[in-house]
């Protein structure tokens, strides 16, 4: 894992302490508010619904289990007991008080973590695929590229006011765990023809009001162009980019104003006075970045098969388990072990304090120390030992953590909504735990299918790329669900379409119901995945299911 | 008129409260003053602005609410779970 270098620690540290005098002066009346929210906004400090809420970077969302233990202690000692794990692998407290922010800040930096640029328009936390490092089907570890963004971009006196905020997401394998067509830059790892490493880059995905899929404008960027040429893109971006109207100012709707052709070659001429320049990676400092993260020494464990066989036998639900929420580790005798953080009826990503600290437990104890949080809001524990699975099923199921859906209908993503968030039209988690409850039985026998549910446009939640996809709006006062179907987050990257008329907040569970029914009864087989039917039958048997036959051409 | 309620979180832990003429700001909904005249509205804005000048609160809001039966309540859904809590947590219900 990165450590801290002594710059990190002392800018953390400087910044820990510039920010604790802006509150000091802002509880003293020196500060006025409007002179205070941007201040707290570039330290990750929101004012909700109810409370402030603080929002702790977890970088390519990877911690280990004293960063855990921390993140415990903080929601324990500062706020409610529980944390809230979001879709930008970021943590949420939802309770903190100003006053107490400035000595979370400090106890975060004890272990090398922050808020810095979770909010504003920077370029946020950078993100990542969550089997980086662990993942069979990895070209290369996207984290220490995402490491190297991290420093170039924190504090980066060009990029600090764009026009909008910026995410960039980076993965190492073909198979996109980490949503990269729906960023504003997405960088795919990938090995050339001589074997050196460089990257896909796509531009100009995002979601919000207005969702769009990122356009490819480099084929194979070497790797020691990294920061040039991501540079050269954040350059057209500044300079064009809309700062008129806070709607048009993403950078994906300057890619679409400009053409992908146009804007490529001004990326491409930006890049050609900067290529080869002071930006240009030497391959000792990559070196010495990827050499934090070296894969952990894994010593040869050839007797899980047996133990799995075993206990396939003697522990109920551990074969579920294990075929829905273990993935393939690169090491044949290991395994990448997803904790579901949905359990059935649960809040979509949260986690309470003491489930924390076991989960940090059981890092340090199978997982070589290390642990990692998914976009899709659940953590992962990626160095496990196969022969360990068996003794880590039963530790989870004792914290209520051992629910066996990665992936399936009940492990929705949802964002805060009305129940926290100050922009919501319309409650998001009540919908998933609903939906949770009246889905589990049947989990297994509908397969794959991932639900998003967004409280309002800003689509936090990611319901454009749900293959069911749900956007709470308001209506006449009362909360209206639109259904979409059909998008994707994956390499297969897709948006949504809705398919009709809404649905009341009693009516949206049913609905839901109605659609997976309507998938089981007309799909041809367990095969058929309900990404598959949907494309080969389209959307009608849905729409008829749920408005009727004469809906058919509406 | 519609009637409304005067509103804020408090700056310092940013907690919800809610104007009452005679104890100033409180934590719950049912201690808060209902403005039913203009004139009455004005002077909570009042009250309001200068309380967030004085750095007591932030986030200040004029909310409308209704009658219930014999209650008063927030007349949007925001607002009544601003007023009572996540509807996911019983347990902070207020
Ligand atoms: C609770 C306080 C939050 C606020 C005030 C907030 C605000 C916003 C806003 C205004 C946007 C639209 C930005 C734009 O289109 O330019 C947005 C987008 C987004 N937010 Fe949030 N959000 C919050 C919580 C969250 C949470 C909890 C998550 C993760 C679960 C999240 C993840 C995202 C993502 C992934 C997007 C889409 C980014 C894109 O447009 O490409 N946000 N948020
Ligand atoms: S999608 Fe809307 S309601 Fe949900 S967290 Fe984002 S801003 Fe809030």
């Amino acid at each position: 894992m990165y450590r801290y270098d002594e710059f990190d620690a002392a800018f953390v540290a400087a910044r820990t302490k510039e920010f604790s005098g802006q509150v000091e002066r802002r509880l003293s009346g020196e500060l006025t508010e409007d002179q205070f929210k941007p201040l707290r906004l570039m330290n990750g400090v929101y004012l909700q619904l109810h409370a402030y809420m603080l929002r702790v970077a977890i970088p390519y969302g990877t911690l280990n289990s004293r960063q855990m233990r921390k993140l415990a202690h903080i929601a324990r000692t500062y706020d409610r007991g529980y944390g809230h794990f979001t879709t930008r692998q970021n943590i949420q407290f939802n309770w903190p008080k100003l006053s107490d922010i400035p000595a979370i800040l400090e106890e975060l930096a004890e272990v090398e973590m922050h808020a810095i640029q979770t909010s504003g328009n920077c370029i946020r936390n950078v993100t990542s695929d969550q089997f980086a490092g662990a993942a069979a089907d990895e070209v290369a570890d996207p984290r220490p590229y995402a490491e190297i963004l991290r420093q170039w971009s924190t504090v980066h006196p060009e990029f600090s006011y764009l026009p909008r905020k910026f995410k960039i997401a980076v993965t190492g394998a073909e198979d996109d765990r980490a949503a990269i067509q729906f960023h504003d830059i997405g960088l795919q790892l990938k090995a050339n023809e001589a074997g050196e490493i460089g990257f896909v880059v796509y531009v100009g995905g995002g979601q919000g009001r207005t969702p769009v899929i990122a356009k490819l404008i480099a084929d194979f960027v070497p790797e020691e162009h990294l920061l040039s040429y991501v540079t050269a893109i954040l350059r057209v971006y500044n300079l064009h980019g809309r700062r008129d109207n806070k709607y048009k100012a993403r950078i994906k709707i300057l890619v679409n104003e400009m053409g992908t052709d146009v804007f490529r070659s001004e990326v491409e001429a930006e890049w050609s006075h900067l290529k080869d320049g002071e930006l240009t990676l030497p391959d000792a400092d990559i070196g010495a970045i990827q050499a934090y993260f070296a894969p952990p020494a894994l010593p040869d464990r050839a007797e899980g098969v047996v133990t799995e066989i075993a206990a396939r036998k003697r522990l109920p639900g551990f074969d579920e388990w294990r075929r829905q929420n273990v993935a393939a580790h690169r090491h044949p005798d290991y395994a990448v072990v997803t904790v579901s953080l949905k359990g059935i009826g649960d809040i979509p990503g949260d986690a309470t304090a003491d489930q924390m600290d076991a989960i940090a437990d059981l890092a340090e104890r199978y997982s070589s120390d290390e642990l990692r949080v998914t976009h899709e809001q659940n953590l992962v524990l990626p160095h496990v030992a196969r022969a360990d699975l068996p003794a880590v099923f039963e530790a989870l199921e004792e914290i209520g953590l051992a629910t066996a859906n990665a992936g399936l209908a009940t492990d929705i993503i949802a964002c805060p909504g009305l129940d926290y968030c100050a922009l919501a039209n319309a409650r998001s988690i009540p919908v998933a735990q609903d939906i949770s409850n009246r889905l589990a039985d049947r989990q297994q026998q509908i397969g794959e299918l991932k639900i998003k549910i967004s409280g309002c446009i800003n689509a936090c939640g990611h319901h454009h790329v749900g293959h069911i996809g749900i956007l709470g709006v308001e209506k006449k006062g009362t909360e209206l669900y639109q259904v979409t179907l059909g998008g994707s987050a994956d390499q297969n990257a897709a948006i949504g379409d809705i398919i009709g008329r809404g649905f009341s907040f009693e009516e949206i569970g049913g609905a839901i119901e109605t659609i997976v029914d309507t998938y089981l009864a007309e799909r041809l087989g367990q095969e058929e995945t309900f990404l598959s039917y949907l494309h080969r039958a389209g959307s009608a048997p849905f729409k008829e299911a749920l408005y009727g036959p004469s809906s058919k051409a509406a | 008129m519609a009637l409304k309620v005067l509103t804020a979180n408090r700056l310092k832990d940013g907690e919800v409260v809610y104007y009452n003429h005679a104890e100033g700001w409180t934590p719950t909904f049912a201690g808060a003053s209902i403005a039913r005249d203009t004139e009455t509205v004005e002077t909570l804005q009042k009250t309001g602005a200068a309380a967030a000048a004085r750095n007591e609160v932030v986030d200040v809001n004029l909310i409308d609410v209704m009658h219930d039966g014999d209650d008063i309540k927030p007349l949007r859904l925001r607002e009544i779970i601003r007023a009572s809590g996540p509807t996911t947590h019983p347990q902070f219900a207020r």
